[in-house]
């Protein structure tokens, strides 16, 4: 495994009015990793994936795609630039089909005067490409033309996860998408996910369970008050450890962290200007 | 090349991906219950009144559903939308005395550029009132609808205008076929239906206003750009209010600013009726062209019966609550 830097962030802040949502805030990705974020609700974890995949501006800060210097206007931008997302709200059309959710917003045409002058969608091979990728990472569906809606919640998360991991290049950002999911449901979206992190794109993956971080992410950012706090590997912390991290109990320095690379000098110059408002 | 999309060329799956052509889909979507609706009510009236059942009476039916049908197209896209258009009719009435209007002085096709530029310019400002401004589409439309309702009176004196120009009343010709006319209108008004369904099943246009009307955050989650998608479903639909006021005008030959009263929600009626749901996202205009023969067959067929007309629109409004109430408890059945 490359320990390659894919998406680092250093020092992004975000407040509206009063309240600082995100502080001064760090942030690193590999190459091939699954990186779980934790932190306590409200502690910022949605506010920074928003500002690292477009869905949001933050007002200082700089993020580094792949070591260039990348600044999104809006998630279009940053999906063009490979990273896809699933928010914490869930992004799919109930009433259309499965294949039309993948497809969403990225509809193929016809070959030929079908496509060109009679603006035909190629739903065939649309249809076939989303039921050769739901089989390539294991979803079982009855149909690749059933509405999202009468899929069970397990099987419309999977959708939305199957579409990112479709049209991702760089990366893939997950916003708790196991949450309001059943035992088994949350296992087979990991399993998912695990997949889409063997096909090579690193995951970042925001998650309240535990014991599913624990499994399967590499390493953990631990973000509190609307900063990382620590960056630790799985195996070097006990899931107590970073709970006590996490909401305070304990300080971040008695936990063995990870040495991040030092940013360039460009990356680490601009610095939040709302630090230790809390 | 995305991985998707290099992988089109791969071998079928046995995941029901098999192509079926896309007048059939549009045919057999969701109109199976609203035409069962329909046969079932010709049924009734054919055996229980005795002139309904003839092709005289039926060309009529078809005849009276012209105009609604129309217009009820429009109104399929703006509730597919999740919106609602409350003035479709008082665009198209507005649109009817521009054109009657300046017809007077004689120029009968810029009387009716005239007309369309209006229809099209009122469409626009429900368009950016609800897509810019962020207003319910309810509310705009109630007001569009109160000014127009006035601004035609207005713009007329309350006088209204014959109509003796044969291009303005052409839609109400048409070659004869057994006996019965089939009218220029009633083929504009297929047409238009065909065109749509294909429109809105098969292209990108139309997968986007399916996706605005079913989740407005996740269409914006994938760029579709939500606001330019309604502005230009009002406009369209505006387009279409021309049309139906070009076939108004060869219907009755005379542009009259208090006419059409019930159409407005006779449209919605017929969309209504024909499927689809109001919540957005489902439906199309297959349904809404069976759904204009079902409250045209309704009004038709009562009259027949020698039913008071007052009654018919009783009849039409349990209508409409009934085909609400259905539409709302299938969507909460399904309900994420
Ligand atoms: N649009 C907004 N306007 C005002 N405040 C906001 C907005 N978005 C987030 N906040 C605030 O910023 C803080 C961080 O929110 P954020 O959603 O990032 O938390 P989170 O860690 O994702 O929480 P959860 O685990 O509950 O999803 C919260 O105090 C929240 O109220
Ligand atoms: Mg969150």
């Amino acid at each position: 495994m490359t320990t390659q830097t894919v998406l680092q962030a250093r020092g992004l802040s975000k407040r509206y009015g009063h309240v600082v949502a995100m502080a001064d805030c760090d942030f690193d990705l590999r190459a091939g990793e699954i990186l779980g974020v934790i932190g306590d609700n409200g502690a910022g974890k949605s506010t920074l994936i928003k500002a690292l995949t477009g869905a949001l501006v933050p007002d200082t800060g700089v993020i580094h795609l792949n070591g260039e210097p990348v600044s999104f206007r809006n998630p279009l931008e940053a999906r063009r630039a490979g990273i896809e997302t699933v928010y914490q709200e869930l992004g799919v059309a109930p009433a259309l089909e499965v294949s039309q959710n993948l497809f969403l917003g990225r509809e193929q045409r016809r070959p030929g005067l079908r496509g060109s002058l009679f603006r035909q969608l190629d739903k065939p091979a649309m249809r076939r490409a989303s039921a050769e990728h739901m089989a390539d990472l294991g979803i079982r569906i009855q149909s690749i033309r059933q509405r999202v809606e009468t899929l069970s919640g397990g099987q419309r998360q999977a959708v939305a996860v199957a579409r990112v991991a479709a049209w991702a290049t760089r990366l893939v950002v997950m916003d708790e998408p196991t949450a309001a999911l059943g035992v088994r449901e949350t296992h087979q979206v990991l399993d998912l996910i695990l997949r889409v992190r063997d096909r090579g794109l690193p995951v970042v993956l925001i998650s309240h369970d535990m014991p599913n971080v624990f499994q399967v992410a590499d390493r953990i950012h631990i973000h509190r008050l609307g900063r990382r706090v620590a960056l630790v590997n799985t195996g070097d912390v006990t899931m107590d450890d970073a709970v006590a991290v996490m909401t305070g109990a304990r300080s971040p320095a008695d936990v063995p962290q990870v040495q991040v690379s030092t940013p360039d000098e460009d990356a680490s110059s601009p610095k939040g200007t709302d630090h230790g408002e809390r | 090349m995305t991985p998707a999309t290099a992988r089109v060329a791969a071998a079928d799956l046995d995941t029901g991906v098999g192509s079926s052509s896309w007048w059939r889909v549009a045919l057999t979507g969701q109109v199976t219950g609203p035409l069962a609706a329909l046969i079932l009510a010709v049924v009734i009236f054919s055996t229980t009144t005795e002139n309904f059942f003839s092709g005289a009476n039926l060309a009529l039916v078809v005849q009276q559903s012209v105009v609604v049908g129309t217009l009820a197209i429009g109104q399929t896209l703006v509730v597919l939308t999740a919106g609602i258009d409350l003035a479709c009719a008082a665009i198209m009435v507005m649109g009817s005395v521009v054109i009657g209007r300046i017809a007077v002085s004689g120029n009968v096709w810029l009387a009716l550029l005239a007309g369309v530029v209006v229809t099209v310019l009122l469409g626009a400002v429900n368009g950016s009132l609800v897509s810019l401004a962020s207003l319910p589409p309810f509310i705009v439309t109630l007001g569009v609808l109160t000014a127009l309702t006035a601004g035609a009176r207005l713009f007329t004196d309350s006088a209204s205008y014959p109509i003796k120009s044969t291009l303005l009343t052409a839609l109400n010709h048409g070659p004869r076929v057994g006996g019965v006319t089939i009218t220029y209108g009633a083929m504009a008004w297929i047409g238009l239906t065909v065109l749509m369904a294909y429109a809105l099943t098969q292209t990108k246009w139309g997968t986007r206003i399916y996706t605005v009307g079913d989740n407005p955050h996740a269409a914006e989650l994938v760029g579709i750009n939500v606001k330019r998608v309604l502005f230009g479903v009002y406009v369209v639909a505006g387009l279409i209010y021309a049309i139906a006021a070009w076939q108004a005008l060869g219907r009755t030959p005379t542009a009259d600013p208090a006419g059409y009263p019930t159409a407005n929600l006779d449209s919605i009626t017929a969309v209504v009726i024909g499927g689809t749901s109001l919540f957005g996202g489902r439906g199309g205009v297959t349904g809404t062209l069976v759904g204009t023969l079902i409250v045209t067959v309704l009004q038709n067929g009562l009259t027949h019966a020698g039913i008071d007309s007052l009654y018919q629109q009783v009849a039409t409004g349990v209508l409409v609550v009934l085909a609400v109430a259905v539409d709302r408890l299938t969507r909460t059945r399904q309900s994420r």
